[in-house]
């Protein structure tokens, strides 16, 4: 019999697929259902945040950062005022430290919770999904009675916080913290040792630790390659040095280490150590002034400045260029969902079409953070 | 008296006419009612309450509404598309669930069409279900569509060999392929049911039988002919308007036949679970829906708990898992059979 003959296909993924987070678009090359190669296109979402930046005084670009990664505004807020607020070199009452803290590590875990309910709709199970979101809503709440906002907070400020903390806010997030312990428990009785998400999950997507490292791959994207490098410990802002808890890392529990079950673990034992942070920080939590040291108008010295924070998806960096005038010279942000994108070629090739559903929702890419 | 319908009317040209045409009086609102019970028993797995306006108790009007909106939809036909093939496709799905209603025994004094092998019947039409799926898939003229529909495709032809085993189990034990005589042989108290055991290895037989009869109706966790993160929505992405809706009633359609199939096989079919306390033909239609849904809440209910299967691990599952076992199975029923018989 005569040899069939074969074609690749060429098939685009998105950028209106369900399943690829947004609007990322993948040339995926198929031979059937194998991806013999994977190509990321992304931009689809540029809103031209750096150069926007370039224009505004340094208290207006605070709002910009919340929209590069939208469901981590916190965290974006976080590292930049870090940033300008050692341009500027000032010192801001501890308590103002504590409550970033409190607030970022709140918004790590409903980040962490929007991605580990999507990535059960990516496997196929619905009801997680709307688990998660039920507790990210208490979540949002507590932003809500915080500053008003849901989504784009702009609550960090150079210098201090839009508002103080409401009252109530401690007794309410310590309500949260009760019941969210048990549920997630019950998140892993229902999803994270399913025996089928297990089979969908591990000994795909494999990333060595080593290539992660060389494409500086960061947050758990990295730390589920086994690599323990979490910039809270290693290199620690705010006041993350006060308090105990763990940088978690992969295993290869049920699979090889480094494969999409590890980084979806690695987010879900994540969410415990930030509620281990958040119980320590509103139990220690110091009484002051939460606006004392916003300095009306900001002209930092001439000077440049590289500060970088863990957010939930990785490695956030900003560099900040003051020329010495109102507004920055320029601000380069350094987004994890950007240089965790880079990996996907790497780790899809050899897998099925189901396989790269598996391994876009495990790299936890926001667009609006790789396009910015 | 197996059909009350030619009984009164004679199997002439309006008995014939008037039996065919009943199903369709049932299916749509079974379909219907389905369709909301999906959506408030999902809502209610989820902590929502699903719809609760349309027809304002407890939105029991949304399906009705859903279907409204398909109807009035454009009918969109790709201009690449193989446009008879195309056409055809939904029709032909719809008729291999629908013809199935034929051989289900509802009643004592309602069954279609009475034939010998019947249940053979109903195995043999569901098969159009494939053929109109890779139509709809190849005809489309979308990569995605044709990759849904070769995955169904595999899918359906490898999961009847596991669910035809299982039924041939049964169809040894009474040694007929007649539903109404799997039926009578059930009849008394449940513990006559075949699946409590009255004969032995019939238990496994049932669940082998349900996991394989999930795959057929493409339901979670075997839904991967329409994975929609993966595939969009698979062989029917370029579908609207009521060619969709006749994907989505022929699926409901399905569920309640494999439902009702198993309900047959090993759930004693229309016999009442107490013996002949409130048995007879209008009971009897009574137990055997009842019994099809507590099946169908049973799919229901796997499809919002369970994640998706990956193709391979599918395919694995039915040749590697299912179809040794049903192998296996069959051999000691028929053992069973010839020492005991």
């Amino acid at each position: 019999m005569a040899e069939l003959r074969t074609e690749e296909m060429v098939l685009n993924m998105g950028p209106q697929h369900p399943s690829t987070h947004g609007v990322l678009r993948v040339e995926l090359v198929v031979d059937g259902e194998v991806v013999v190669d994977a190509v990321p296109h992304i931009g689809y979402l540029h809103r031209c945040f750096e150069k926007h930046a370039e224009s505004l005084n340094y208290q207006q670009i605070v709002p910009y950062c919340d929209r590069m990664d939208y469901l981590a505004s916190m965290n974006n807020d976080h590292a930049y005022v870090l940033g300008v607020e050692r341009l500027l070199n000032i010192q801001v009452p501890e308590r103002v430290e504590y409550i970033r803290v409190i607030m970022a590590e709140l918004q790590r875990i409903a980040s962490h919770l929007v991605a580990i309910g999507t990535y059960g709709l990516d496997i196929g199970a619905f009801t997680p999904f709307l688990y998660c979101f039920r507790d990210r809503e208490m979540i949002l709440d507590l932003f809500e009675t915080t500053c008003g906002a849901r989504l784009l907070y702009n609550y960090m400020w150079p210098g201090g916080l839009s508002h103080d903390l409401p009252p109530g806010f401690i007794e309410k997030t310590k309500a949260f913290i009760k019941h969210f312990r048990p549920t997630i428990k019950e998140l892993n009785d229902l999803l994270s040792f399913n025996e089928i998400f297990v089979k969908r999950t591990a000994d795909v997507g494999v990333l060595p630790a080593d290539i992660a490292v060389n494409y500086a791959a960061s947050g758990p994207m990295l730390r589920g390659s086994g690599v323990k490098w979490d910039l809270r410990k290693d290199e620690p802002y705010s006041v993350y040095h006060k308090f105990d808890w763990d940088v978690i890392v992969g295993a290869g529990e049920v699979g090889t280490l480094g494969d999409c079950w590890d980084r979806y673990m690695v987010r879900v034992r994540e969410m415990e150590q930030s509620l281990r942070i958040i119980e320590q920080a509103l139990d220690t939590l110091p009484e002051g002034d939460v606006q004392a040291a916003i300095p009306k108008r900001i002209r930092p010295p001439v000077g440049e400045v590289y500060v970088r924070s863990e957010t939930p998806r990785g490695e956030l960096g900003y560099y900040i260029i003051s020329d010495g005038g109102q507004k920055p010279f320029r601000v380069k942000g350094r987004a994890p969902s950007f240089v965790n994108l880079s990996l996907l070629p790497e780790i899809s090739r050899g897998y099925l079409i189901a396989d790269m559903i598996a391994i876009i929702g495990s790299i936890d890419i926001v667009l609006g953070d790789s396009d910015r | 008296m197996h059909n009350f319908i030619t009984y009164y009317l004679g199997s002439g040209f309006w008995g014939s006419l008037v039996s065919s045409v009943l199903p369709l009086v049932y299916i749509m609102p079974y379909a219907l009612v389905t369709m909301w019970l999906e959506l408030k028993i999902s809502a209610h797995m989820q902590d929502r309450l699903g719809p609760m306006r349309t027809g304002k108790w407890h939105g029991w009007a949304q399906p009705l509404a859903d279907v409204t909106k398909l109807l009035q939809k454009e009918d969109i036909i790709p201009t690449a598309a193989d446009k008879v093939l195309y056409l055809l496709a939904p029709a032909l799905v719809f008729v291999g669930s629908y013809a199935a209603y034929a051989a289900i025994p509802f009643s004592p004094a309602y069954i279609g069409s009475d034939i010998n092998l019947g249940i053979f019947y109903i195995v043999a039409v569901s098969a159009l279900v494939v053929l109109g799926i890779l139509m709809a898939g190849w005809s489309s003229n979308n990569k995605w569509s044709l990759l849904g529909a070769m995955r169904t495709a595999a899918q359906l032809v490898s999961y009847e060999i596991p669910s035809s085993l299982a039924i041939l189990a049964v169809v040894m034990v009474v040694g007929s392929f007649n539903l109404n005589d799997v039926c009578a042989a059930q009849s008394g108290w449940f513990w006559n049911w075949f699946v409590f055991g009255k004969f032995p290895f019939l238990f496994i037989t049932f669940i082998i039988y349900f996991i394989a009869s999930l795959a057929e109706t493409n339901r979670a966790p075997f839904d991967i002919p329409e994975a929609e993160s993966e595939l969009v929505a698979g062989y029917h992405t370029e579908y609207s308007g009521m060619r969709f809706a006749f994907f989505y009633l022929a699926e409901y359609a399905n569920m309640f036949v494999v439902a009702a199939v198993a309900s047959v096989l090993f759930f004693g079919g229309w016999n009442s679970p107490f013996g002949a306390y409130l048995s007879g033909p209008v009971w009897g239609a009574f137990w055997l829906i009842s019994k099809g849904m507590v099946l169908v809440f049973i799919q229901i209910w796997l499809r919002w708990t369970l994640p998706r299967f990956r193709v391979d691990q599918l395919m694995y599952l039915s040749w590697k898992i299912l179809t040794p076992f049903a192998l296996i199975n069959i051999f000691a029923v028929g053992l069973w059979v010839v020492l005991r018989g």
